[in-house]
């Protein structure tokens, strides 16, 4: 990941302004719910727009039948996202257009490596007991460093729901310092699963607390909670890093994850971004979509925009 | 195709224009070029006069109207007229499917109604298309349900008659929907008049309207100019005005409806304030602040247009703000991608522009955001005047515009202090997380809409309408309906006032005011004298006084009126009130309201204890009142008695409703509550009728006090002893001081003197027709509520006339608390 600011060290914990935080859920619902009405974009901006998205793409796939040959593929897709005629029909094709990352389990982040060599593309790996975290602290730093040794350049690390659930906001703090001395240079994304927790205001608390701790981005949800990625605890997550930005001036990225599949939610996103944090945070390093299947809508949508017509999903190639 | 490499690396937003095909080609289908729509068909007066309708964002011209005059004024009336005599009998159920295929036809026409709407009145295509038409149709079909069940739920009710409606230019369509669906829904017909800038949706709707398939006459719409709508105010076949525009053209119709006997509704201006505690979601509330004073332009009569922030968090709350501004795009109101349109026209962006210059020069620190700016057209930035105090001007007047200015406070009771301090009071939004602070905010600050972390929120469940000089009617809800019903028992008033030599054309009198002079009074002529002493001891002296602040007080001019019996003796004296009395009187019955444990704050059930207590009281005197009438009045014994047992009864009628008018929940479309409260009034002045003297002031007085209001009575002039005689009864009644006060006079001097009176917020009056004329005529000093008799008689022995919804409703107003809910 290639970064033009400075990388957030973290802070000592702030226990007051954790504990005085508010978030009123129908101020933020209603935000939500007239954003995507307030912003549209059409013609060649929206061609854009779909390609920035593409780039800011962390390609994931995080299944129990995860092969070799299976991320490989993925990885071919990662390196060219849009069909070569198409980036030629758009004037782009002297541009490198990739997608951000390629995010694996820690057993498949050699296969990764091995398939983007040469691109730049990073892998990610998720790690530290991913998705639910239940297992013990030792375990999961070491997953970390495995990860890392393995040639992971960001890993995605999810928190102890417990923690945020009980209030014990020192216990999050410290176990994410550790995990963020783990990572070394490598990013450190912290998965929040807010599905898993019980209020707006919580996810904001705990945004706070894992910036504080060092995080490099905060992402929303590890795509296995019933609920995933939602404008609403995006809405809240973004003005953490706001805050943060503001009282710190680190600037902390940003990861929605799971169930983001269509370009028409990807472009709402990327709406939130420009109108919360602004243009810096539409960019790779700054933004992330964690999804699988959002490529080839894109790609769809960005065939309709150079023909006319409407796109048949099998015309694009798979990843 | 360079040009995509640089929007890919400068993501910016471009042009996203919705195509305003359908609305040109509609307005070609017309060429441009429309009459007036009246029993359902368009008419074109021989020889009429075009009025331009531009579309501010580019001055193009859109189409001309017509500029109706007299005979088409008359002719729409007439076609009203006509029309109400089947429509006020159709079956409500009848009416309800008529209604529920007018809301259907809106939606299925959204898209065209938006795109108009936006392009006559610069408003941005989002709000048009998601506000504005939704709740449009909304209107329709939350009424078509009131007209489904009115026979049911408002049996006592029937319809007022022909409507004239006024609508302004910032919302044409929605406050059309506002006037309309009450109106037909209740089985009135309609004669409405869209405001010059903005003609066109209205005219839209009526084609939508005829096309669902409305009976002719129902819904008729007439354009012209001001001098059209005081042809329709004025106009001796209307039955009932309603207005929705600024306070100065309110004052006006009161004026000019004055002693008709119309009912009268007005919506007027508004300087709302927008609350913002420590403890409040901060980014949240900055939200509210774009939906508050951004929204429509800022063009919106209850925008939240003083921000009240509390000091600690004041600076972080502006920069915030600040920074949000830079967010907001301005442009093509029919882009789909900007948050402000056009300013309505060019007098109005002069009238902003000099609003936020005088700021500047009242010592305002001005801003507004580096934003990119349409290079013409009627656009204003967003803007921010801060550092100014609650006495520049630019704090205490409506600017109707985008411009927001900001003052801080301290504590909680400094919220509510600077909150109130404004002559009007029609919305206001509270924001804290902290809900017993934000709900006991929400009741202490006076407006008709309250909304706690939300703001201008709409819903057709849910009333709208001011306190104070924000004017006085609601819209919406079922406390919207009561605008265009009238009791069965009651006919349309037409007093005679032929005294008064009215201009027809302006309802202004031949004569200035001089209605209310008096001359203290003197002894009564030797003639008259009591036989005292004759035969017997000569009785001991009685001095009835004035009741003031729970004292008895001698009148300030020291003037008495002699009191004569119905056989032309002498059988008391009472003080002759003067204005001072009056002033006395109405800071006395503020103290009480004002006071820690005021009366309005006491619980119902406190309230109906000492209204019973009264009843005791006054039934354990039944035999002295008795005599009390029939000395004065000379009927019959039995007629005396049956007026003091209904009295007794009546009091006994408002202490059962002193706990059960508190309100309703509104079934709005917020997840959460939406309460209704009806609250006081306030200070009420009460001038009562001599039919009953006794009944009259008690019919009167109860409800109002009941319902925690303080007053002023102005007892029967003509036997004012039965109310002299009463005050003894409050005295051993626990009624705290203040409460009730009594000013005993000449009836119309002491009226005068309590409706120019501008912190009397109601003035009942119960006397002649001239009176009722100068009562409401006065009352538009500070837009007071007013109910008089048009010197017409009620028989206030019967309940049904006597008691009852009426009085509650006279004595209450609505509130509406928005308070949504999640965690």
């Amino acid at each position: 990941m290639t970064s033009n600011h400075n990388r957030n060290p973290g802070v000592p914990l702030d226990l007051d302004w954790v504990m005085g935080a508010h978030v009123n859920k129908s101020a933020v619902e209603r935000r939500v719910e007239t954003l995507p009405k307030r912003r549209t974009v059409k013609k060649e901006w929206q061609a854009a727009w779909l390609l920035r998205a593409v780039t800011c793409i962390d390609l994931t796939t995080l299944s129990g039948d995860d092969t070799p040959g299976r991320v490989k593929r993925l990885c071919a897709k990662a390196k060219y996202p849009i069909r070569p005629d198409m980036l030629e029909r758009l004037g782009l094709d002297g541009e490198r257009i990739t997608v951000g990352a390629v995010c694996v389990y820690p057993n498949r982040v050699h296969d990764a490596v091995e398939a983007l060599r040469g691109s730049d593309i990073p892998v990610a790996s998720v790690a530290t007991g991913f998705p639910a975290g239940q297992t013990p602290l030792s375990q999961r730093i070491q997953e970390i460093e495995q990860a890392i040794e393995s040639g992971a350049r960001e890993v995605d690390v999810v928190i102890s729901r417990y923690h945020v659930l009980t209030g014990d906001w020192k216990s999050l703090y410290d176990e994410l310092k550790q995990f963020r001395e783990a990572c070394g240079d490598a990013h450190m994304k912290t998965i929040l699963a807010t599905g898993d927790l019980g209020t707006l205001k919580q996810v904001y608390q705990a945004s706070l607390v894992a910036m504080m701790a060092g995080s490099d981005f905060i992402k929303t949800s590890t795509g296995k909670e019933s609920v995933n990625a939602t404008l609403e605890v995006s809405l809240v997550m973004t003005r953490a890093i706001r805050e943060y930005l503001e009282r710190f001036g680190y600037k902390i990225g940003f990861k929605p994850a799971g169930g983001i599949s269509s370009a028409k939610q990807a472009m709402n996103w990327q709406f939130l971004m420009k109108e919360e944090l602004g243009d810096e945070w539409m960019m790779p390093n700054l933004f992330r979509f964690g999804a699988s299947s959002l490529l080839t809508d894109l790609e769809r949508q960005l065939y309709h925009y150079l023909t006319g017509h409407y796109a048949a999903k099998h015309h694009m190639p798979m990843g | 195709m360079s040009t995509l490499l640089d929007l890919f690396k400068t993501m910016e937003y471009g042009p996203a224009p919705e195509s305003p095909a359908a609305a040109n080609a509609w307005l070609d289908d017309h060429g441009r070029k429309f009459g007036l729509f009246i029993n359902n068909e368009w008419v074109t007066p021989k020889g009429a006069k075009y009025y331009p309708s531009y579309d501010p964002s580019n001055g193009n011209l859109l189409a001309e109207t017509v500029q109706a005059g007299k005979k088409e004024v008359d002719d729409a009336v007439a076609a009203a007229r006509a029309a109400f005599a089947t429509w006020s009998k159709t079956p409500g159920v009848v009416r309800a499917r008529y209604m529920y295929a007018i809301a259907r036809n809106i939606q299925k026409h959204h898209r065209l109604l938006a795109v108009l709407e936006s392009m006559d009145n610069g408003k941005p295509i989002r709000e048009s298309r998601d506000i504005d038409v939704p709740l449009l149709a909304r209107h329709f079909y939350y009424y078509a349900g009131w007209a489904q069940l009115m026979e049911t739920e408002l049996r006592d009710y029937q319809p007022v008659g022909v409507v004239g409606q006024i609508i302004p230019w910032n919302f044409p369509l929605l406050m059309l929907a506002w006037k309309i669906a009450p109106a037909i829904a209740m089985g009135n017909t309609v004669v409405l008049k869209p405001a010059s800038y903005t003609r066109l949706s209205a005219l839209l709707f009526a084609e939508i309207v005829a096309e669902a398939g409305l009976p002719p006459g129902v819904i008729n719409i007439i354009t012209g100019s001001s001098g059209a709508g005081s042809m329709i105010v004025t106009h001796p076949d209307v039955d009932k005005i309603a207005f929705t525009g600024s306070t100065d053209v309110g004052r006006t119709l009161r004026h000019q409806t004055a002693g008709s006997g119309k009912k009268l509704s007005l919506e007027l201006g508004g300087k709302s304030p927008f609350v913002v505690f420590e403890d409040a979601d901060l980014d949240g509330a900055i939200e509210g602040v774009v939906d508050a004073i951004w929204f429509n332009q800022g063009q919106v009569c209850c925008a939240g247009s003083r921000l009240i922030v509390q000091e600690n968090v004041a600076d972080k709350f502006i920069r915030k703000l600040k920074a949000r501004m830079e967010h907001m795009r301005v442009g093509d109101p029919l882009d789909k991608s900007i948050d402000m349109g056009a300013i309505v026209d060019k007098t109005q962006w002069e009238t902003v522009d000099h609003w936020v210059k005088r700021g500047i020069s009242e010592g305002g620190e001005c801003y507004q955001p580096n934003i990119k700016m349409p290079e013409k057209g009627l656009f204003y930035k967003p803007t921010l005047i801060t550092g100014l105090d609650p006495a520049a001007s630019t704090v205490q007047e409506e600017i109707f515009g985008p411009v927001l200015v900001s003052l801080t406070f301290r504590t909680p009771e400094e919220a509510i202090a600077l909150a109130n301090n404004t002559r009007y009071g029609l919305a206001a939004s509270v924001w804290s997380d902290n809900i017993n602070l934000a709900l006991d905010v929400a009741s202490k600050i006076k407006a008709g809409s309250l909304w706690v972390n939300c703001t201008n929120l709409f819903d057709g469940a849910s009333g709208f309408g001011g306190y104070r000089e924000s004017g006085f009617g609601r819209e919406g809800g079922r406390e919207g309906l009561f605008e265009y019903i009238r009791p069965k028992w009651m006919d349309r008033p037409r007093p005679d006032l032929t005294s008064l030599g009215l201009d027809p054309a302006t309802n202004e009198p031949a004569q200035p005011l001089t209605w209310g002079e008096h001359i203290p009074a003197r002894p009564a002529p030797p003639t008259t004298a009591r036989a005292n002493g004759v035969d017997h001891l000569p009785r001991i002296d009685r001095t009835p006084k004035m009741y003031i602040g729970g004292k008895q007080v001698r009148p300030d001019g020291h003037y008495t009126l002699t009191v004569l019996g119905a056989d032309g003796t002498i059988i008391g004296q009472v003080g002759d009130g003067n204005r001072k009395d009056i002033r006395d009187a109405v800071e006395a019955a503020h103290a009480v309201i004002e006071a820690k444990q005021g009366w309005a704050m006491r619980h119902g059930y406190n309230r109906s204890q000492i209204l019973y207590f009264i009843a005791e009281n006054l039934d354990a005197r039944n035999a002295e009142f008795v005599k009390r009438i029939v000395e004065m009045t000379g009927r019959t014994q039995k007629s005396a008695q049956a007026e003091v047992d209904a009295a007794v009864e009546r009091l006994f009628t408002y202490a059962a409703w002193a706990d059960k008018y508190g309100g309703t929940v509104q079934e709005t479309t917020l997840r959460g509550i939406t309460v209704a409260v009806n609250e006081p009034v306030g200070v009420i002045g009460i001038a009562c009728p001599d039919e009953v003297p006794l009944l009259g002031f008690i019919s009167l007085m109860a409800p109002a006090i009941a319902r925690g209001n303080t007053v002023v009575m102005i007892p029967s002039q003509k036997h004012p002893l039965s109310a002299t005689d009463f005050y003894q009864v409050l005295d051993t009644s626990d009624v705290p001081g203040g409460v009730v006060n009594i000013v005993t006079g000449d009836r119309d001097h002491l009226t005068k003197t309590l409706v120019q009176h501008e912190d009397v917020d109601a003035v009942w009056y119960f006397g002649s027709a001239e009176g009722s004329y100068w009562v409401e005529y006065e009352s538009a000093a500070n837009m007071k509520r007013t109910w008089v008799n048009y010197g017409l008689p009620r028989d206030w022995m019967d309940r049904e006339q006597g008691e009852g919804h009426e009085f509650l409703h006279e004595a209450t107003q609505v509130k509406n608390i928005w308070v949504p809910t999640g965690e």
